[in-house]
């Protein structure tokens, strides 16, 4: 679906299915996924919880433990390079130095008994051969870049000292010392208060702004995405449901998941009688994917065709693509005789 | 207002001993009367105080000073049987879904065990009272005789507010319970506990950070700032007309889920964090990330005053002392 030519192009996930095995039996967490990321730009993957975007995210770090992971089907290009099949050494590589990735949790992903300054300049001097006196100063000025005060004392400070809105900074700083050209965050703001998220997606902005680097977001809220985005991908029960530039989906979404979730979040100019029309049910158990389109359990426009044939991608222009059989010229028909009567 | 008064709040104050000599002032003076009815929403950040409120009325906490009255009746005298009534009058719903059930117990004896101990269904009432609630909140009486672990969160929750409703409370203090689901699934419950509210003539106390939600729910929504309440009024109003600058820049930092909206707007963003509790800022708490901070902030706590009718807030920008404006 990529223009395959285009220079600009950084990392192409094409068909991405990846499993876990249980006791109980396989849970088919991704399950076909593909999406492109070019230079600069900033790509939000959405979804519920259990939708397999952290998973996505995490195969493209190729962090997921293998086993019970697998990497069942489909292919990771960065650069042109399928990072698959890498070995672990060249993929050490690549860590840190060419994409950087931050988490949900700042408290746990860092470590609690090295110094920040410590933790920071790792990378550098890992990936970079580099004294450490330079990797000190380096890091002092990713500190200041991130927007920590008097960094040269902080350097030298635990983890602890700092308040979850400072921890979120240290691991963008962390993850940025590099200099890589990706940058994936895994719920950055979730665990943070709203002001504090504020300040932090308008640092990511700054951030991208002075070095250029392209960020890959992954978040449930849909109000960050419409601050950060340009392009969006909505996924559900391990497949993207509908993809394109952030205006498109946001305004003219055509799948009936998108809909559902723009709708089921009150908004603050909304208005108070009127009630939230939620998305009824819950998502599919992915150990048993439904055959067919995931969402018929859930789709207010269900039709016969969803249950049990898997929708192809449409596509409606200008990077917009949707998995869903509305788009068939066959339903509106339906659609609209069924509106009829 | 003309409405009744369920629960009187006045100058409730709760600190906590931490370390040597440390107090932590989780609620420090705060004051608002909930009507019955109505929903009245707190809302805050983390550490704010929010939770502690709303566990002090209904004493899982000891107040450290101050007042709380339910129907007239001072909550920390009540003893004995008078106790046992307003257990059964006052319940809670918790944030967590998966802590807040006893994985043990399987969801007819969650939901039964306040009906039994209040002796409110004896026989054979309390199984059908059991089926009936739990297709009050949507769920099947083949549900009954499950475990926790077999629900997904939203249903957990639903399993929650059964419990809740078994006694038939007049009051619930719902503690963030939306925040832990899915968008898709927040709606879900917030749709069934304003049905629950009007067909139970329930009154809430809706504790959550997202203030789109809580505007969604609530009559009236009190604002809390580090162990204060900053501001106090309808809903409508908050989001029309907030007077406190904290007010201001917590509906700005809201992010809108609409990318036209998001790009033209203009929107504060406030420097700093939150300072610690055990050392608050002398004055006004919020002056240290203030926007418009002024000297007389550090030195004398703004007072809590009426600054239209039914709109509250403590702010010397408001103060007719202050002509800073």
């Amino acid at each position: 679906m990529a223009d395959r030519t285009n220079p600009e192009l950084l990392l192409e996930v094409d068909n991405l299915h990846v499993s876990f095995s249980t006791k109980r039996g396989e849970v088919q967490a991704v399950r076909g996924v593909s999406f492109s990321l070019s230079k600069g730009e900033t790509l939000a993957i959405v979804g519920e919880s259990g939708c397999g975007k952290s998973v996505t995210a995490q195969s493209i770090m190729r962090l997921i433990a293998q086993p019970p992971g697998k990497y069942k089907e489909g292919s990771i290009r960065y650069k042109g390079k399928e990072l698959t099949t890498l070995s672990e050494k060249e993929m050490q590589k690549l860590r840190g130095l060419e994409m950087g990735m931050i988490f949900q949790d700042p408290m746990t992903s860092l470590n609690p008994v090295i110094t920040v300054g410590e933790q920071i300049r790792e990378g550098l001097m890992r990936h970079q051969k580099i004294s450490k006196a330079d990797a000190t100063k380096e890091a002092i000025e990713m500190l200041q870049l991130v927007g920590i005060a008097d960094p040269e004392k902080r350097m030298k400070q635990h983890p602890h000292q700092f308040s979850g809105g400072m921890r979120q900074r240290l691991m963008i700083a962390m993850a940025l010392v590099c200099k890589p050209d990706i940058l994936i965050a895994d719920e950055p703001t979730t665990a943070l208060d709203v002001t504090i998220q504020a300040q932090i997606i308008d640092l990511f902005k700054e951030i991208q702004r002075k070095t250029g680097v392209a960020i890959i977001i992954i978040t449930h809220d849909l109000g960050v995405v419409a601050q950060i985005a340009d392009r969006i991908c909505v996924m559900y029960a391990g497949k993207i449901a509908e993809t394109g530039m952030s205006a498109a989906v946001f305004q003219q979404h055509q799948h009936p998941y998108t809909e559902g979730i723009l709708k089921s979040v009150p908004r603050l100019d909304g208005d108070r009688d009127q009630p939230l029309i939620p998305v009824p049910g819950t998502p599919p158990n992915l150990m048993n994917p439904p055959e067919g389109c995931p969402f018929y359990y859930r789709c207010e426009y269900a039709m016969k065709v969803c249950k049990e044939h898997a929708p192809p991608e449409s596509d409606l222009g200008d990077g917009h693509y949707v998995h869903c059989w509305l788009q068939d010229a066959r339903a509106h028909s339906i659609q609209a005789s069924r509106q009829h009567t | 207002m003309t409405a009744e008064k369920l629960l009187e709040v006045k100058h409730l104050k709760k600190h906590f001993h931490v370390g040597k000599n440390q107090v932590l002032k989780a609620v420090d003076d705060i004051s608002f009367d909930i009507y019955k009815g109505e929903t009245f929403g707190l809302v805050g950040e983390s550490g704010c105080g929010k939770s502690t409120t709303g566990r002090t009325i209904i004493n899982l906490y000891n107040s450290s000073e101050g007042h709380v009255q339910f129907n007239g009746q001072e909550v920390a005298h009540i003893r004995g049987r008078k106790r046992k009534e307003f257990n059964q009058k006052v319940q809670m719903i918790f944030q967590d879904p998966y802590a807040s059930l006893n994985p043990r117990m399987n969801v007819a004896m969650c939901i039964g065990e306040g009906m039994d101990i209040h002796k409110l269904y004896p026989g054979k009432k309390r199984e059908k009272r059991i089926h009936e609630l739990l297709e009050t909140v949507g769920l099947q009486k083949e549900h009954a005789s499950r475990y926790p672990h077999e629900f997904s969160g939203g249903q957990r929750q639903r399993i929650g507010i059964a419990r809740s409703l078994a006694v038939n409370p007049e009051f619930i203090i719902a503690d963030e319970p939306i925040s832990a689901l899915d968008v898709s699934v927040q709606a879900q419950v917030v749709n069934l506990m304003k049905n629950l509210q009007k067909e139970h003539n329930l009154t809430y106390l809706f504790i959550a950070h997202d203030l789109a939600m809580v505007k969604h729910i609530s009559d009236r929504i009190g604002v809390m700032y580090l162990g204060n309440l900053v501001e106090m009024t309808t809903s409508e109003d908050l989001y029309r007309e907030p007077l406190h600058p904290y007010t201001n820049i917590l509906l700005s930092a809201i992010p809108v889920p609409d990318p036209s909206i998001e790009q033209t707007r203009d929107r504060i963003i406030v420097k700093g964090e939150v300072p610690s509790p055990v050392n608050p800022p002398s004055g006004c708490v919020f002056r240290t990330r203030c926007p418009e901070a002024m000297d007389i902030c550090s030195q004398m706590k703004p007072v809590w005053q009426e600054a239209k009718p039914g709109h509250f807030v403590a702010c010397h920008l408001y103060e007719e002392t202050s002509h800073a404006r």
